[in-house]
């Protein structure tokens, strides 16, 4: 059978970042649903944070002051020393990244450009216009190239084999030729992305189901501050395409309905530069008073910055709409809605990524450290996949070059595999049953509506029946298309068991805490609890459903202080 | 109205060969042709099988041939085209593996085989590099590349000499040569000085109309040839001095 010192799941910007700091010495392979090139990582747009003080109005940042504003735009649920290291971290991960061949906009000075962007006392994202996440993650998989780095592309993981408490391979379905098989690891490392397609409306990419998230929950690994879910404020109507961040850094207005930049009212010094959860809030607010356009949505305007600087700065955003929306930034406003856009929460790992499994790690969206708390800054996501998962790559080969690696025998792989197949016929043999796309879309119907921007018990509660009734109806399920060759439909059945239980824990945890902090709002508690909730939801998977538990926030030297912007 | 699309549908395992199949359906008028066979994929015909992921033209997962024009379906909307027939077929020049779906390997060969990696001149400097930007500007054009080989599948240099790396690889070397941080050994143009290589193109730009990105992969090729030139010109004139 297949053995492997390491193997990383998911091929984004964390999973390369991964194989790349691992020794030369062990034997490493990506294993990924889809090339590496197609991951969601390539959709980031605005930048990636460092406090190199390029720019010249942030001579006077430090890394300091972006732990500072990081902790404060979690809304003060970050571990401190985690979010400390990774802006130390960020200022020669910036530098390693251009010396790989990033290809950075630059001042005019020839140094790394850096723009302003929402919570950021100063101008510190770095960007390549706005197409930042393609080319870091291009640049690493060319790193990848150089390194000789073994992929095995369009492979599905669909089981975390852990034996004896510890974790020793993963069952595969070959999306190609529909064959089920197990390999061998001494340790794996999980960054395999967000969720995002759990909601109706998501900036994500159409692959991001969330398994890997799944996978670990269902192992006994518990899952982290799930309820704390970003939607991004600027999202194109309609398409939910995302419009960066960068936008509004760039000096966009968003105007409602009577052509008022309404921020005014919600974030007065920081306007359109206020955190996500605050201005994704306060568009939905201003949709729901009747200040919306069609009762749908507001917009952002772009003409004042005119065109050259739109066509220098943001040529992807002039794309989006021109392809998308059928016109041009330029000339008209973009009409915008908030939408999911990314995860805080995540599979529990400490700073060092590593799970209370041994020989099992995480790094990245899917994992939850904590360095965002209940709110990610923007141009932070980028830096989280880099940084951790960097350290996850070291993480895995200390653990393996120490020999805390352990090989489990054929048989116990075999096994799971088997118990694979197994479900897989029994779904191949109904003829009749549910289809698996109709389930989809009525479990996203229930998140958006039940567990948006705005929270409450009644919601909250009858979201959990009726995610329980899906699980029933999804025992119905069947594959009708009668082929196992490139078969998506056998894809999106196998994840959406992990769908429903992140759902699950999604919900749960936003009924369990009783308070509002960032990106959760709960109507039925406005405020910030911090004597009561000033600690990390942990849930665990049991048979009679989940299990909560709590764990202390590491503070520092930031005293919790109400946020204002 | 409905829409009447004919896709292409070949399993080779238990096909003898390709057929169109017809589907109906009534998209809406900004969906993409991407979300149309999504659509017929989920309420018509499970099995139907192609690429795809961001759905915003920047992963390049899902090149296909779509009324002729080779293109990404996330970024053809349905209205576009200006037909209520839209004919849909897997990538030229590469193997059908099922449906829609090609075998890009032979694509990705060729765009590792020109060692796509940043080769620096030298240390990388403590405080990271000084590049001026107009330098920097020369090669945005050419890294929005996708790989998504809508360039190979239509250029006819690649579906007649299979010696020719294609469009996309040449356009990404090119991108590397004009990087001021970039310092590979002169040796590599030995590799490209031949019909294999910047020879091979037949300056009819199908690689240009069809990027999906805008790269201009022929500029790329184009700009080898030039840089060549002079390369060579000036080896003459130190001999001759």
């Amino acid at each position: 059978m297949d053995c492997h010192d390491i193997l990383i799941i998911g091929g984004g910007l964390a999973g390369l970042s991964a194989a790349l700091k691992i020794s030369s010495d062990l034997k490493v392979a990506v294993i990924s649903k889809v090339h590496p090139l197609r991951s969601h990582s390539v959709a980031a747009q605005g930048g990636i944070n460092a406090a190199l003080g390029n720019n010249p109005d942030g001579k006077d940042d430090s890394w300091e002051k972006h732990t500072c504003d990081t902790i404060k735009g979690s809304d003060f649920l970050a571990d401190q020393d985690a979010v400390e290291m990774m802006c130390k971290t960020a200022i020669p991960v910036l530098y390693e990244l251009d010396g790989l061949g990033a290809p950075f906009s630059r001042f005019p000075d020839g140094s790394i450009a850096q723009r302003p962007f929402g919570g950021a006392g100063f101008p510190r994202t770095c960007y390549a216009a706005d197409r930042t996440g393609m080319i870091l993650l291009h640049t690493l998989f060319e790193q990848c190239i150089k390194k000789g780095i073994a992929f095995y592309n369009e492979w599905l993981v669909t089981n975390l084999i852990i034996h004896e408490g510890q974790c020793v391979g993963v069952v595969v379905y070959d999306i190609a030729s529909g064959k089920t098989h197990s390999i061998k690891a001494k340790a794996v490392i999980f960054t395999t992305g967000g969720y995002g397609r759990v909601y109706l409306r998501s900036t994500n990419a159409f692959i991001n189901l969330g398994s890997g998230i799944g996978m670990a929950y269902r192992a006994g690994i518990p899952l982290k501050d799930m309820e704390f879910v970003q939607f991004h404020p600027t999202s194109l109507f309609g398409k939910n395409i995302l419009i960066t961040e960068g936008a509004r850094g760039e000096g966009g207005y968003l105007l409602n309905n009577k052509g008022r930049r309404f921020m005014e009212d919600y974030a007065p010094s920081s306007m359109e530069l206020a955190p996500r959860d605050i201005i994704a809030r306060a568009i939905q607010t201003e949709i729901n008073k009747g200040n919306g356009i069609e009762d749908k949505y507001v917009h952002l305007d772009l003409r004042h910055l005119g065109r050259k600087k739109i066509e220098k700065r943001l040529p992807g955003i002039q794309e989006i709409c021109i392809y998308f929306a059928g016109f041009d930034p330029v000339e008209k406003v973009i009409p915008i809605q908030p939408a999911q856009h990314y995860s805080m929460g995540g599979i529990d790992v400490d700073e060092f990524c590593a799970s209370l499994v041994k020989g099992f790690f995480a790094a990245g969206e899917c994992a939850c450290v904590s360095v965002h708390g209940a709110n990610r800054l923007g141009g932070n996501s980028l830096l989280d996949a880099v940084v951790f998962g960097k350290i996850s790559g070291e993480s895995a080969s200390n653990f393996v070059e120490g020999g805390g690696g352990k090989i489990a025998g054929d048989n116990i792989l075999f096994a799971e595999a088997k118990r694979w197949e197994q479900k897989i016929n029994d779904l191949m043999r109904k003829d009749s049953g549910e289809n698996v796309y109709d389930l989809l879309y009525q479990l996203k119907d229930i998140m958006s509506i039940k567990a948006g921007i705005f929270r409450i018990k009644a919601d909250l509660t009858d979201a959990l029946s009726q995610i329980a009734l899906l699980r029933e109806k999804f025992k119905k399920a069947f594959i009708s298309g009668n082929c196992f060759r490139y078969c998506q439909e056998f894809v999106t059945i196998s994840e959406f068991d992990s769908m429903l239980d992140i759902a699950e824990v999604i919900v749960f945890g936003a009924l369990k805490r009783e308070e509002t902090r960032g990106s959760h709002y709960r109507l039925d508690f406005q405020k910030r609890d911090d004597t009561s909730w000033l600690k990390h939801t942990l849930v665990n998977w049991s048979e009679k459903g989940p299990k909560v538990s709590f764990k202390d926030v590491k503070i520092g030297k930031y005293k919790p202080v109400e946020r204002k912007y | 109205m409905d829409y009447h699309f004919k896709i292409l549908r070949f399993d080779p395992l238990k096909d003898e060969k390709p057929y169109f199949q017809d589907f109906f359906s009534r998209p809406k008028e900004m969906d993409s042709t991407l979300e149309a066979i999504m659509e017929i994929r989920d309420k018509q015909d499970p099995s139907l099988s192609f690429r795809y992921s961001c759905r915003e033209a920047v992963c390049g997962a899902c090149a296909m041939v779509i009324n002729g024009n080779i293109t990404l379906a996330c970024k053809t909307t349905v209205k576009s085209l200006n037909s209520h027939q839209i004919v849909v077929e897997p990538l030229p020049n590469l193997e059908i593996q099922k449906d829609l779906i090609v075998n890009m390997d032979p694509f990705y060969k060729t765009m590792e085989s020109i060692d796509p990696f940043l080769q620096p001149n030298g240390p990388l400097p403590e405080k990271g590099f000084r590049i001026d930007e107009k330098q920097m500007d020369k090669i945005f054009q050419f890294v929005t590349c996708l790989w998504c080989g809508c360039c190979y599948a239509a250029c006819p240099v690649v579906s007649r000499d299979e010696r020719y790396i294609g469009p996309a690889a040449l356009a990404k070397l090119y991108r590397f040569v004009k990087d001021p941080r970039d310092g590979r050994d002169s040796a590599f143009w030995t590799k490209i000085n031949n019909p294999g290589g910047i020879w091979g193109c037949d300056t009819v730009f199908r690689c240009n109309e069809v990027c999906p990105k805008d790269v201009r992969p022929a500029d790329g090729i184009i700009g080898l040839r030039k840089k060549l030139i002079v390369e060579k010109t000036k080896n003459l004139f130190k001999r001759k001095s």
